[in-house]
């Protein structure tokens, strides 16, 4: 991982980033990973530890970290868009429809 | 590789020397607090069970307390019971016997009032530790160490510095050829099939698969879902959104190493490297069950801190977040916050674990040591009746 970034992506699979520092709304935070760069500009405030989406993510898809689905949206996500439990749903440990 | 630690009878290995007060039933834990006060190198079990217990319920507490009686951190145990109790002070002495150590019962019912009963518990455990300062620490292989991780108050800094850093650490000791407890089941929900990728046979990967669907099983039948558990509040704070990213977090700090064996709350693990025990997500039920299975230290990674120590062992704590580390320095031993910022890398900061955990082996003293932070409890199975 490269030092100062402001973000990490762990896996390059990983549809979503961590901020390592607190990023407001409007920012653009600039991220490398294994060879991909990519310059995102942030639209919600994103508390330090917190994630945030690396590309528009339909309602209902996988949310990827790890390189593995952590969950799956409950409504569409923009780029740059904090990612969190407003809009993610985990798929283990519940009932039928919960 | 060596450490410093006390060889026992058995041939097991004790990092710590301590003479150990059991009360058998909580009703005889005043009696055994107070037996153990002012006497250095004595403690006591605060056991708050032992009596209305059945079955398995009664099966596990009884293999958990008796499992830290013979852990090879107790050099001798005193057994205090109040006679009429469900979990009989005389079956816990026999089943730590085996262990070689010296076991002594008295109970209060038996000997006529709670003063007496300290009067002479307080002769017994002199005795034992005038006998305990005798026996000196010796050079020692690291592969005689029982290593039992643990991760609580998990942040986003735990899944991408502690839990990693933690990793490097347990394979460092797989390869000196020592053995890792990985716990904590229902945090590995989401995570299961990767380390059932890793172990040595179909049937040890199929055990992991098994273990997690109980207990996904058992969160779904409580009528409620397993996400108003877990993740837990500070853990959403801190940035972990769903279960399965909690948990992708947590199999990092059993490293990469193959896995062994699968082993239930409080058994000791037959096979040396990577085993995974069957514990609950609640962090001291989980400790103490690595422990009463013959882990002689424990490495506990946190996000958000977290004060948690053992009674009869060391427990490193370790953190990611330079923040909690600046507040709680009381209780945090280890500062690996260098890894997000660049300075230092998983593998360092790894090593860096792994000299700490040999020195605290050797006798240095850790934060919940100092603070006398000594938790104690029993990942119960059953009602009391």
């Amino acid at each position: 991982m490269p030092a100062r970034s402001k973000a990490i992506i762990i896996n390059e699979r990983d549809n979503v980033a961590t901020a390592i520092v607190p990023l407001k709304a409007g920012s653009w935070v600039n991220l490398a990973t294994q060879g991909r760069q990519e310059k995102i500009k942030i639209l919600s405030n994103i508390p330090m530890g917190h994630k945030f989406a690396l590309r528009d993510i339909g309602s209902g898809e996988d949310v990827i970290k790890y390189g593995e689905p952590i969950g799956k949206t409950t409504a569409p996500i923009a780029r740059g868009e904090h990612v969190h439990v407003h809009n993610v749903v985990s798929h283990r440990g519940r009932k039928e429809g919960a | 590789m060596e450490f410093q630690g006390y060889r026992r009878p058995n041939g097991k290995v004790g990092v710590r020397n301590y003479v150990l007060v059991i009360p058998s039933v909580i009703c005889s834990l005043g009696a055994a607090e107070a037996i153990a006060r002012n006497l250095k190198g004595a403690t006591y079990l605060p056991n708050v069970y032992g009596c209305a217990q059945a079955g398995a319920d009664r099966e596990q507490t009884k293999r958990t307390i008796a499992g830290i009686g013979s852990n090879p951190n107790v050099f001798a145990v005193l057994i205090v019971g109040n006679g009429c109790e469900n979990l009989q002070a005389k079956e816990l002495a026999e089943a730590i016997a085996p262990s070689g150590k010296r076991v002594e019962v008295i109970e209060i019912q038996e000997v006529g009032g709670t003063k007496k009963t300290i009067a002479r518990g307080k002769k017994i455990v002199k005795e034992m530790l005038a006998e305990a300062t005798i026996i000196q620490r010796e050079p020692i292989p690291v592969s005689e160490l029982i290593l039992g991780t643990e991760c609580g108050g998990s942040d986003f800094t735990s899944g991408l510095a502690s839990n990693p850093a933690l990793g490097a650490a347990s394979d460092l000791l797989v390869e000196a050829g020592g053995t890792v407890i990985l716990s904590e089941t229902p945090e590995l929900i989401g995570a299961e099939h990767l380390l059932a990728k890793r172990a040595r046979t179909p049937e040890i990967g199929q055990q992991v698969f098994d273990l997690v669907a109980w207990w996904e099983k058992e969160a779904i039948a409580t009528g409620q879902d397993i996400r108003g558990t877990n993740p837990a509040p500070g853990n959403i704070a801190g940035g972990i959104t769903t279960l399965e990213e909690k948990s992708l977090g947590c199999i990092y700090k059993g490293g990469t190493t193959i896995l062994e064996e699968v082993v239930k709350y409080a058994f000791p693990p037959s096979k040396k490297g990577l085993v995974l025990m069957d514990t609950p997500g609640h962090d001291v039920d989980s400790v103490t069950g690595m422990i009463a299975g013959g882990a002689q230290i424990s490495i506990f990674t946190t996000g958000r801190g977290t004060p948690t120590g053992s009674v009869i062992a060391p427990v490193i704590k370790i953190t990611g977040n330079a923040e909690t580390y600046k507040k709680m320095k009381d209780n945090i031993d280890i500062d690996v916050s260098g890894i997000l910022k660049g300075k230092e890398t998983v593998k360092e900061a790894g090593r860096r674990i792994f000299e700490e955990m040999l020195a605290v082996a050797s006798g240095k003293l850790t934060k919940a040591e100092k603070l006398g932070q000594r938790d104690f409890c029993i990942f119960k199975i059953g009602v009391n009746f």
